[in-house]
């Protein structure tokens, strides 16, 4: 009988998470178009490297280029926060008005190898925000964005972590403006962010 | 012994631009061997390069091995419904007259276990199992954190 029920309770918990993952996979707006996107406005409240709460709240009046990525992949982030930074130098005196945020998605490992180093080392105006467990999925899931640990053998630490890997671009007014999506180059962000000044 | 054998290879490696060195085994020419530099050694540093089979036999990359990481490994990015993961490959086909290239956003060498922190201009070999054609060692030039890939004048690139 009590096999029964926790068989029971397996299912719905199956079936919840099997709902939960198409929502999550459909909801994005996955492609790079502004037009498709509803205007909604994602919020986080994440600790950066020194471990100070940081909100979006406070960075209203700037533009925010926000890439969810854990520092333990080797070819996805280090790939999209080179044109972050890319970006960053070539908007020269305006690179005051874009605030680059790393997300991090494996926030427990990330703070451990540390943050900070990680993020400055492709430019030092990239913000890395690493929260607790709740707090990134509710940044996550603000963003409509999908991310999930895998086991993987042949991986660091035995796992690996799936994400969405696209760009967000959040609007001065904190309201989400677009995707670009993984592998759009640096000259193309630029000129989308120059038209926008 | 592997930091003997890490630090033996760096001192023999010419500071030259390695990436744009081309070794050839049989059929199959590898070039464009290199890597990124890492912040520390506890997160893995990555592998690219580039085979080209002039010849008419299927070939396949089947493993690496390097004393600059204990726990050198083959993955693929793969980004599918707008999620990206990075399952292990087993094999990367070579196919009969074909080029195939381990580049960003694809097919990578990823080095868990780094012996030591891969710095810009470092070099370190790593040796390629080819299924048909056997083994291969190439130089593999580190370069710069944020580098898309070498800057040969062969414009290979």
């Amino acid at each position: 009988m009590r096999l029964r029920s926790l068989q029971i309770i397996l299912w719905i918990a199956a079936t919840a998470a099997v709902v939960t993952f198409s929502a999550v996979r459909w909801m994005p707006a996955n492609d790079d178009t502004s037009i498709a996107a509803p205007a909604f406005t994602p919020t986080f409240a994440l600790a950066d490297s020194e471990g100070r709460s940081r909100t979006t709240a406070e960075f209203r009046g700037k533009f925010l280029l926000v890439f969810f990525g854990f520092t333990s992949c080797p070819d996805v982030c280090p790939t999209t926060l080179s044109e972050v930074a890319q970006v960053m130098d070539d908007l020269g005196s305006e690179a005051g008005s874009v605030q680059p945020i790393f997300i991090s998605i494996d926030p427990e490992r990330d703070r451990r190898l540390g943050l900070a180093d990680y993020t400055k080392a492709f430019h030092p105006m990239i913000l890395g925000l690493a929260g607790s467990e709740a707090e990134t999925q509710s940044a996550a899931a603000s963003f409509k964005i999908f991310y999930a640990r895998e086991a993987d053998t042949s991986s660091p630490g035995g796992y690996t972590m799936a994400h969405s890997p696209g760009l967000y671009l959040i609007g001065p007014d904190g309201a989400w403006l677009r995707q670009f999506t993984y592998g759009t180059s640096a000259a193309d962000i630029l000129s989308d962010l120059q038209s926008r000044f | 012994m592997k930091h003997f054998l890490l630090a033996a290879a760096l001192i023999l490696s010419a500071p030259a631009v390695m990436a744009c060195e081309t070794v050839t085994i049989g059929d199959l020419t590898i070039e464009h061997a290199w890597s990124k530099a890492t912040i520390g050694a506890g997160r893995p540093g990555v592998f690219y390069v580039e085979i080209t089979n002039a010849g008419s036999v299927d070939d396949a990359l089947i493993g690496i091995a390097t004393p600059a990481a204990r726990m050198p490994m083959l993955h693929e990015t793969v980004v599918k419904d707008g999620i990206a993961s990075m399952p292990h490959a087993m094999s990367i086909p070579v196919p009969a007259g074909q080029n195939v290239q381990l580049s960003p956003g694809g097919y990578h060498g990823m080095l868990m276990g780094l012996t030591t922190a891969l710095k810009e201009g470092d070099s370190f070999p790593v040796t390629l199992s080819l299924k048909k054609a056997g083994e291969v060692t190439v130089n593999v030039d580190v370069l710069s954190l944020r580098a898309e890939g070498p800057d040969c004048a062969d414009a290979g690139q």
